[in-house]
């Protein structure tokens, strides 16, 4: 697979190889797919027909209980609770950190000095940080400042998630020439202005850059919200997952199998629909960071 | 414009500063304090100096645990990237349906590492059983293989997508020519498109370097470490020093874990940032 | 620059409004058992509901109690009631627990060994006994030519299970016993619960109540039992390591199987073969004398106070659990939702428990048989656990010998009983 042919003429063998390429990566897709598939088909199975060894036998007539584990999933497990607070805490943590550190990024592009300088490298800096590091000391934190509500748990994330935000509006500020701006400024505009109305278009690629990277870390954080959160109200998607296991090591697997589903199909619906942002966007991030 | 922009810092910089503050600057150097001291509740704190830290050097569990990652941080990271690079060039050659390979391949990158865990978890006790084979949870040696191809499931299709940019960077005339010139493919892959892409090559590599050596919610929600702390990584084993062995000396002890963690994270980042460096003064 | 007013303000009402909400007593609890989460939500509501004490139960994600408990004792509104599981879980967190001796739910308790103690103090009390055993499918045992009371002891029981095992596919069955999983939703059955039977029997023939090095004497009946299990199994002993809780279950509920080792707590999920159907015999180990032996009766379940909270929600603390075992509803819900067999005296008539394993127990207590007690709660670690069952993996596959099961057995006590101690 390794070799590769670029003989310029297109021989017989290069398309037979071709051909033999396409069929193999097609079987790797389906090889790719296969445990979606395989959660997927199971979550439409009764609990007593699921065990390890027969989670690949498909649902036959006898085990197949149509959409029951979805609704138990569902009503019993308060999942939808779950996905809405995982939606509220990643859109707002998503906005909060889009809008304030392409502000400070700007900021610290077009302001030189100590403060900006500090600021930059202190960004960099916290990008390397494990969350082992602080995560004794930040929940605690959030505890005393009572930042601990889906509606609020967002300073937090702006908090630990600026440095990647900031690094990369800088990365990219830096590159954008300062003539429109100033062009801005004598025709009578403040720094507030300028920004809103000139720099904000200029970022958006990199908005859109920020935005899915970010997403795709807050959504799926586990250990942050866990901490965090107020656990006696709030539960999110990964930490809701987790309570399909019984005191005495019974997993209700059925039930399981149809929140993994609930929880992947809108990504996957997600990622489809918006395939080149985040594809584009995990480049861009990726040779930045 | 510049006096402009500065007098209203406290609109640009001060809310992320703030934030900063309080979600980072804060609690890291809180860390770092109370990782010389014994403590149960951060009222009643003990300094201890450097006690902490010798005893996390005999903590066998730590130790063990290290191996345990950088094993795994050695294969994952050449694993993905030599898949992903093979990957990435049967893309490049136009076959027809690269996009569906594409989008499929790159697809359980968005899914959490909690719910990929658990997926995994289910696919791999199954396929054992039915080979006769002892659980995940129960061999340590097949809670490694299961993280490693758990990781590759997850991180080819990324690392994959940065290598097809790389690979198309890769001016056509360059190739056209390699092969003008009379060079086998074998040789225009390795002495042209692989010093051309050397840039995402160590992009990827040290992306998968540090996604490994952090690994935390995979390793949790697949094998929890079991058997016994068999298969537990450094990360796992700080949360459970900290959250899961009770005793007045653990808190600070998992603190200073945790400052081991960070040290040995930033090494890998300056190494990083040295070949970053030094292939940029090259070219 | 409106999002961030806006959002100071929001923090700002966030902060008030919790400010106001602790300023009454409230109770916090952090519930061990996921399976009666729902109860214990319902009851909270209508304690509220009639007192307008604010309840709220939290039930930790299985196997993250511990965890979740470390997490949640450091914040500012701490749980006030939280559950250790015996004398090793109380020495980690007994510096947070409240005295219990004047409450009204220690003087509830019937029998004084179901409070945890630290000198007069009273640390930790019980509120749920459960008993486990050889659970077996009277149908099936008929079928076979036997009844219950064939089984008196060890000697019989291998008898009835290696005859069973011979017969298997003329009787439509894969085995005696269901599979003895070694994973870890099954292991404990093995290496906790199973395991409990040379303790206690040690302990009774030294007269002691724990130890700080364990001597290993009935380590051969200990194994004659796991023999027996592995032997006399629905599958081949190299396959043990793979299974889970679920596989075994589905053998028993399935009719492939025709003993099952586990406990009271299981009977929701195995109430579909009938009340008629379902015995629990004794586990016999080939001791002397164990024709009197009955089931394994215990609690690992104690609720403690958390002294840290503030007074107020102690004192709502305490007057919740008062309520909950002296009301119509609270015990309504104990005894009949939750299916818990409690030790307080109020659980009198209407209240006892109406779960079948429960009453196979008060029979065995009726005839005179003693009670097997629970002192696994003395194994000094989890380390231990683990060892064994790794141990007892590694025999049952082959790859291991027994030799193996003592050293972790007996060293690793001690071992383990340094570390902790």
């Amino acid at each position: 697979m390794t070799k590769v042919y670029h003989d310029g003429a297109v021989s017989g063998a290069r398309r037979a190889i071709d051909a033999a390429l396409s069929v193999f990566l097609a079987l790797l897709c389906i090889v790719w797919l296969y445990p979606v598939l395989l959660i997927l088909h199971n979550s439409f199975k009764a609990e007593l027909a699921i065990s390890t060894s027969t989670v690949f036998a498909l649902p036959t007539a006898e085990t197949f209980v149509g959409f029951d584990n979805y609704v138990y999933g569902i009503t019993q497990m308060n999942f939808l609770s779950s996905f809405g607070y995982s939606l509220v805490i990643t859109v707002t943590s998503v906005l909060l950190i889009l809008l304030c550190c392409s502000m400070c990024g700007w900021y610290i592009t077009r302001v030189t000095g100590a403060v900006s300088r500090a600021m930059y490298l202190l960004c960099v800096f916290s990008m390397v940080v494990p969350f082992q590091m602080v995560m004794f000391t930040l929940s605690k934190t959030a505890d005393s400042l009572r930042l601990n509500t889906p509606f609020n748990i967002c300073i937090i994330y702006l908090g630990f998630g600026a440095g990647l935000a900031v690094f990369m509006f800088t990365g990219f500020m830096k590159s954008v020439p300062i003539a429109i701006e100033e062009a801005a400024m004598i025709d009578g505009c403040n720094p507030l202005q300028i920004f809103f109305k000139v720099v904000f278009p200029i970022l958006k690629p990199t908005m859109i850059s920020t935005a899915i990277l970010e997403t795709m870390w807050v959504w799926n954080d586990y250990l942050l919200p866990t901490l965090v959160l107020d656990i006696k109200q709030y539960r999110t998607i990964p930490m809701a997952i987790q309570y399909f296991r019984g005191s005495y090591g019974r997993v209700e697997m059925g039930p399981m199998m149809a929140c993994i589903m609930i929880t992947v199909l809108p990504i996957i619906i997600m990622y489809l629909v918006c395939q080149k942002y985040i594809i584009d966007g995990v480049i861009a991030g990726a040779v930045k960071g | 414009m510049e006096k402009a922009i500065r007098k209203y810092w406290p609109l640009f910089l001060l809310p992320t500063l703030a934030a900063f503050a309080i979600g980072f600057i804060w609690p890291f150097l809180w860390g770092i304090y109370l990782s010389f001291h014994k403590f149960t509740t951060i009222s009643k704190t003990t300094f201890v100096g450097l006690d902490n830290y010798f005893k996390v050097f005999a903590d066998s569990t730590f130790v063990d645990a290290f191996w345990f990652t950088a094993a795994f941080t050695v294969v994952s990271t050449v694993l993905i990237n030599v898949l992903a690079f093979a990957i990435a060039l049967a893309l490049t050659r136009g076959l027809r349906g690269t996009n569906v390979f594409r989008t499929v391949f790159f697809l359980p990158n968005l899914i959490g590492g909690i719910v990929l865990g658990y997926i995994w978890q289910i696919l791999l006790n199954g396929l054992l059983t039915n080979l006769g084979k002892p659980l995940l949870a129960l061999d340590a040696t097949y809670g490694f293989w299961g993280l490693i191809i758990l990781m590759c499931w997850q991180q080819i299709g990324y690392m994959m997508i940065i290598y097809i940019a790389g690979l198309q960077n890769v001016p056509g005339d360059l190739i056209e020519a390699a092969s003008i010139d009379g060079a086998t493919s074998t040789q225009t892959l390795f002495k042209v498109k692989l010093p051309m892409v050397m840039p995402s090559i160590t992009i990827c590599t040290f992306l998968t370097l540090t996604n490994s050596f952090k690994l935390f919610d995979q390793n949790l929600s697949l094998t929890n470490g079991e058997p016994g702390k068999a298969s537990q990584m450094l990360a796992l084993n700080i949360y459970d020093t900290f959250y899961a062995r009770s005793g007045a000396q653990w808190k600070g002890i998992g603190q200073a874990k945790a400052v081991v963690f960070f040290l040995l994270v930033v090494a890998i980042a300056l190494i990083q940032l040295y070949f970053t460096r030094r292939k940029e003064v090259q070219q | 620059m409106k999002k961030i007013v806006a959002l100071v303000i929001v923090a700002c009402l966030c902060l008030a409004l919790a400010i106001s909400a602790s300023a009454d007593g409230a109770v916090y609890y952090l519930n061990f058992k996921p399976e009666q989460d729902t109860q214990w939500q319902e009851l909270a509501a209508l304690y509220t509901e009639q007192t307008g004490v604010p309840v709220t139960v939290v039930t930790a994600a299985s196997g993250q109690y511990e965890t979740t408990l470390m997490s949640e004792i450091e914040k500012s509104d701490p749980p006030t009631l939280f559950q250790v599981n015996g004398p090793v879980g109380l020495a980690n967190w007994k510096d947070y627990c409240y005295d219990l001796s004047d409450s009204e739910i220690y003087k509830h308790l019937t029998n004084d060994s179901f409070a945890l103690k630290d000198g007069d103090s009273v640390l930790g009390v019980a509120y749920v006994i459960e008993t486990y055993g050889i659970i077996a499918n009277t149908a099936l045992l008929e079928k076979a030519g036997y009844t219950p009371e064939d089984i008196t002891n060890f000697e019989t029981l291998k008898a009835v299970a290696d005859d069973i095992q011979a017969r298997k596919d003329e009787l439509g069955i894969d085995g005696a016993f269901t599979s003895a999983g070694m994973d870890g939703s099954s292991d404990w059955r093995f290496k906790t619960h199973l395991a409990n039977m040379p303790i206690y029997y040690e302990y009774q023939a030294d007269g002691i109540g724990s130890t700080e090095a364990i001597k290993g004497t009935y380590l051969d009946n200990y194994k004659q039992i796991w023999d027996l299990y592995i032997t006399d199994s629905t599958c081949d002993p190299t396959l043990l390591a793979s299974k889970t809780s679920n596989d075994a279950l589905s053998e028993f509920v399935g009719g492939k199987a025709v003993f099952y080792q586990n406990g009271t707590w299981e009977w929701s999920n195995i109430s579909e073969l009938g009340e008629e159907n379902v015995t629990m015999l004794p586990i016999y180990i080939g001791v002397e004398g164990e024709e009197n032996q009955g089931l394994c009766t215990g609690t690992e379940n104690y609720w403690c106070v958390n002294n840290t909270a503030d007074q107020e929600d102690i004192d709502a603390t305490l007057d919740f659990l008062n309520w909950v075992i002296t009301s119509d509803e609270g015990r309504k819900s104990m005894s009949q939702d939750m299916g818990f067999v409690t030790p307080f005296d109020t659980f009198t008539g209407e209240y006892e428990s109406t779960n079948p394993l429960v009453k196979i127990d008060a029979q065995y207590t009726a005839a005179g048989k003693t009670p097997v007690s629970w002192n696994f709660a003395t194994i000094p670690s989890e380390e231990w656990k683990n060892a064994l069952g790794s141990a007892l993996t590694a025999y049952a596959a082959g790859t291991g010998d027994w030799a193996a099961v003592e050293t972790a057995f007996v060293d690793g006590w001690a071992t383990e009983y340094q570390l902790s101690h």
